[in-house]
């Protein structure tokens, strides 16, 4: 135990004048403009170095690729902004999938994708009663549902492929092209947007952040505090089943292990990218499509020269720490 | 006016010369002598908020003081932390208690100091040495027992052995009777006074003017940060100790009040309102009527206000609102929603846990509660947004940069005044405002008061929820004092002194006169 210094003695660090700190403002800044700025770098270091980066096709692709993620993350960051996380979005993904490619055998694809969507809405709902009604914890009720969940698409596979080269019109849902553009593509900006707005925008919005910002406030104020965090599960829920349903359309089969944890990690890596608060009450829609593309970027850049691609997860893992450092430590300094 | 303290005990233990402290603008403690002789008790007593828990903290190390000293037998210390006061000797026990309840009383006790070898635990000797601890102080608690089972009276006990077991020479108790039954003050005290049998100096800070009197040999009276005097305690009686904790040495000035008429209308009826904390309390509220709400911390104001605003669940009783409509019936588990609907807004006790938003931003904190009538399908109608969240920044007078600022960087008093322009917004019949000036600066009291007076000219009914007894005085019409959840006196016109709320909120069996 260290003891007390003397008054006599002590004064020594009083005489200092403590220099104003820039790293403070230098960090929130960082954090408030924050992702575009690397994002933007890494864009232009890939146009510079791979011929074929800056291409229509491989931009296209980088975004077909990720709407399905970028979907889920849009709706994710609903989750996290209210006060929430849902780790169950890579199950959904999966039994969504499944049951829209298995119905596609026997119904009219348009009937098997509402099904799909149906499956999510239903995942999100039970996920949102499960946190607002009985109060668990978010992260262990939707990690527990994601064992649930992913279960129930083994059920449906019997742990197969489930392979719908049969019905070709079932891949019209992604591969459709439109102003050459894949559906795909087209749903994930109109789903986006549509979220965007509703955040930015909507009085639902404002309650997402009020809720995740300070719960107790938000109530005392009149917001139905519960009522808006299950609403953003049931829409996280339906937002990965519409993300599996995509995603088995385009490739025209599914099984259960798609998706799993990789996704769901993924997502949120992205979201916590784009500077979206792990703490709640703070984040925005185009933080965290920035932030998933970004992600998208590097493994884009390892495949294009030919880096070792176990460098790629290491690269991600170190971003997504100084992410969340940046975040927590802004916290402290600025309390 | 400050009387360095006697005489009985040969020495000092701890002596505070000219103590200052402030938090945030308000004056905590102003020019403090002080000495406590080794071995006494000394008890510490006064209004809330007359710093005398903050005399604790400093002593024990919790706070400094911003300026003057502290001596620890005569010799000046600065002490950074608790644990550099601990290892001085001196221990605070808080009215929060700080025990680990998955591990057994004994482990508790030695939390830190644990005997061990090569980093596993000696439990033979701890438990022996928990026994001989025990022994000395004279209590029956057995070590074994799981600590988070204990009843608050063994907990204090469990946080005595701690201090006694970190050779404690001076323990500063800030309340620790006031959560105990009959029995368990009984024990405790015969506690206490072993404890300085044996030459430990204890400090008590007590509402509770009767145990002071018969435990202390030292009494000081604290009153707005100052010393009113220190003196044994064997010559005083509670109206004497009452007497010299009233009065105000600062008097700010009130707006005046409006004009209530006899005919006004009742806007908020609370008829035998049961919660947690709360009793069977009756009483109306006027329009254009300021209600105080009086009463020592823990009276069970702040829950009778939470109860009525319907943000805890209530057992029984009605709450009505002008107009015949129930809240308690009608809307069970309506909550603060139908509340605010009904035209009942409430401005909470804590700016921090209950009222702000922290990292949004002004605009969105003011327009919080109104989104309802703000937007159109669902979307939010920014325009008329920012001018309505303009025009009652301006009326409440919140100094921010822009409506776009983080509402955390604010300032204390124009964070209160924005949790008012959220309420105001509501447009409420009714406000319930619980402690609306607390951490505020002197302008920005006076600016409340003038919010409130001009609420009341507009109609609206206030119940005013404050520890200080000079702003109820200065600013009610009427004043319910609470005691132990219940309302134990209803004051009106020349009843209104600070003699009668004081000896109500304290139950005083007769009332000091002054």
């Amino acid at each position: 135990m260290s003891r007390p210094e003397l008054a006599g003695t002590a004064g020594s660090p009083e005489g200092k004048a403590i220099p104003r700190q820039p790293p403070a403002e230098l960090l929130t800044g960082l954090r408030r403009g924050g992702i575009i700025f690397p994002f933007l770098v890494l864009f232009v270091v890939l146009s510079v170095a791979s011929g074929s980066f800056f291409t229509k096709v491989n931009l296209l692709d980088i975004l077909d690729q990720q709407a399905s993620t970028l979907i889920i993350a849009a709706a994710g960051t609903l989750v996290l902004i209210a006060g929430g996380i849902d780790l169950s979005v890579g199950a959904t993904y999966a039994l969504a999938g499944v049951i829209a490619a298995d119905l596609t055998l026997s119904v009219p694809p348009l009937l098997a994708i509402l099904a799909g969507v149906a499956v999510g809405l239903a995942v999100g709902l039970v996920n949102g009663v499960i946190v607002t009604v009985f109060r668990i914890n978010s992260l262990i009720a939707t990690l527990a549902m994601s064992f649930v969940v992913g279960g129930l698409a083994s059920l449906v596979t019997g742990g197969n492929l489930i392979i719908a080269y049969s019905h070709p019109s079932f891949a019209d849902l992604a591969r459709t092209t439109f102003l050459s553009v894949n559906t795909s593509t087209w749903t994930m900006v109109i789903a986006v947007a549509l979220i965007a707005v509703v955040l930015a925008r909507t009085t639902a919005g404002r309650y997402m952040y009020a809720a995740g910002s300070n719960a107790e406030a938000a109530r005392l104020a009149g917001v139905r505090v519960q009522m808006i965090k299950l609403v953003t599960f049931v829409v996280s829920g339906g937002a990965a089943a519409l993300g599996g349903v995509i995603d088995a359309s385009r490739v025209l089969s599914a099984q259960a292990s798609n998706g799993e944890t990789t996704l769901t990690f993924t997502v949120l890596a992205g979201i916590v990218v784009g500077g979206t608060s792990i703490l709640g009450g703070e984040g925005a829609i185009w933080r965290t499509v920035v932030g998933v593309l970004f992600i998208a970027l590097i493994g884009n850049g390892y495949d294009l020269l030919g880096l070792n691609p176990l460098y790629e997860q290491i690269t991600l893992g170190g971003i997504l720490l100084l992410a969340v450092g940046t975040d927590a430590w802004s916290r402290l300094r600025t309390g | 006016m400050t009387t360095p303290g006697p005489s009985r005990f040969q020495s000092a233990h701890v002596e505070l010369r000219d103590v200052s402290k402030s938090f945030g603008g308000a004056r905590a403690l102003e020019g403090v002598n002080l000495q406590i002789g080794r071995g006494s008790i000394h008890a510490l007593v006064g209004e809330n908020g007359a710093g005398k828990s903050t005399v604790g903290k400093i002593i024990s190390g919790v706070i400094p003081p911003d300026r003057g000293q502290l001596l620890l037998g005569g010799e000046p210390v600065r002490f950074r932390s608790p644990r550099d006061a601990i290892s001085r000797g001196i221990v605070l026990i808080a009215q929060e208690m700080s025990i680990v309840p998955s591990l057994s009383v004994a482990e508790n006790v030695f939390l830190g100091t644990e005997p061990r070898q090569a980093g596993f635990l000696r439990r033979r000797a701890l438990s022996r040495r928990y026994s001989e601890l025990a022994g000395t102080a004279g209590f029956e608690l057995s070590g074994e027992l799981n600590a988070g089972r204990l009843r608050t009276a063994d907990q204090q006990k469990l946080e005595i052995l701690r201090a006694l077991c970190r050779n404690a020479e001076l323990i500063v108790m800030d309340e620790p009777t006031a959560a105990l039954s009959g029995p368990d003050v009984a024990a405790l005290h015969e506690v206490i006074r072993r404890l300085t049998r044996s030459g430990t100096t204890v400090v008590l800070v007590s509402h509770l003017l009767g145990e002071v009197l018969q435990l202390a040999d030292e009494v000081t009276i604290l009153r707005d940060g100052h010393i009113v005097r220190t003196t044994a305690a064997a010559g005083q009686t509670e109206e004497s100790l009452l007497n010299a904790m009233l009065g105000r040495s600062v008097s700010a000035t009130f707006p005046a009040r409006q004009r209530v008429g006899p005919d006004a209308p009742v806007v908020l009826s609370v008829r035998g309102l049961t919660a947690p904390g709360v009793s069977g309390v009756s009483f109306d509220l006027r329009a254009g009527e300021i209600v105080g709400l009086a009463g020592l911390v823990g009276a069970g104001r702040t829950e009778l206000a939470r109860a009525v605003y319907q943000a805890h669940r209530t057992a029984a009783g009605t709450v009505s609102l002008a107009g015949g409509e129930r809240l308690t019936r009608r809307h069970r588990a309506g909550g603060p929603r139908a509340a605010l609907r009904a035209g009942l807004a409430m401005i909470p006790e804590s700016r921090k846990e209950h009222g702000l938003l922290p990292r949004r931003s002004v605009r969105e904190n003011v327009s919080l509660a109104s989104l309802g009538q703000l937007n159109r399908a669902g979307i939010v109608r920014r325009r008329p947004e920012r001018r309505t969240v303009e025009q009652m920044l301006r009326r409440v007078d919140v100094r921010a940069r822009s409506q776009a600022m983080p509402a955390d960087a604010l300032s204390g008093g124009n964070q209160q005044k924005l949790l008012f322009a959220r309420m105001l917004l509501c447009q409420p019949r009714v406000l319930i405002a619980d402690e609306p000036t607390r951490g505020v600066d002197v302008g920005a009291k006076r600016a409340i008061y003038e919010l409130l007076t001009t609420l009341t000219a507009d109609g609206a009914g206030i119940l005013l929820i404050s520890s200080e007894v000079e702003e109820i005085i200065g600013l009610a019409h009427r004043v319910l004092v609470m005691r132990t959840g219940q309302i134990a006196a209803e004051l009106s016109g020349d009843e209104v002194t600070e003699a009668a709320i004081l000896s109500a909120a304290f139950g005083a069996t007769e009332r000091g006169a002054s």
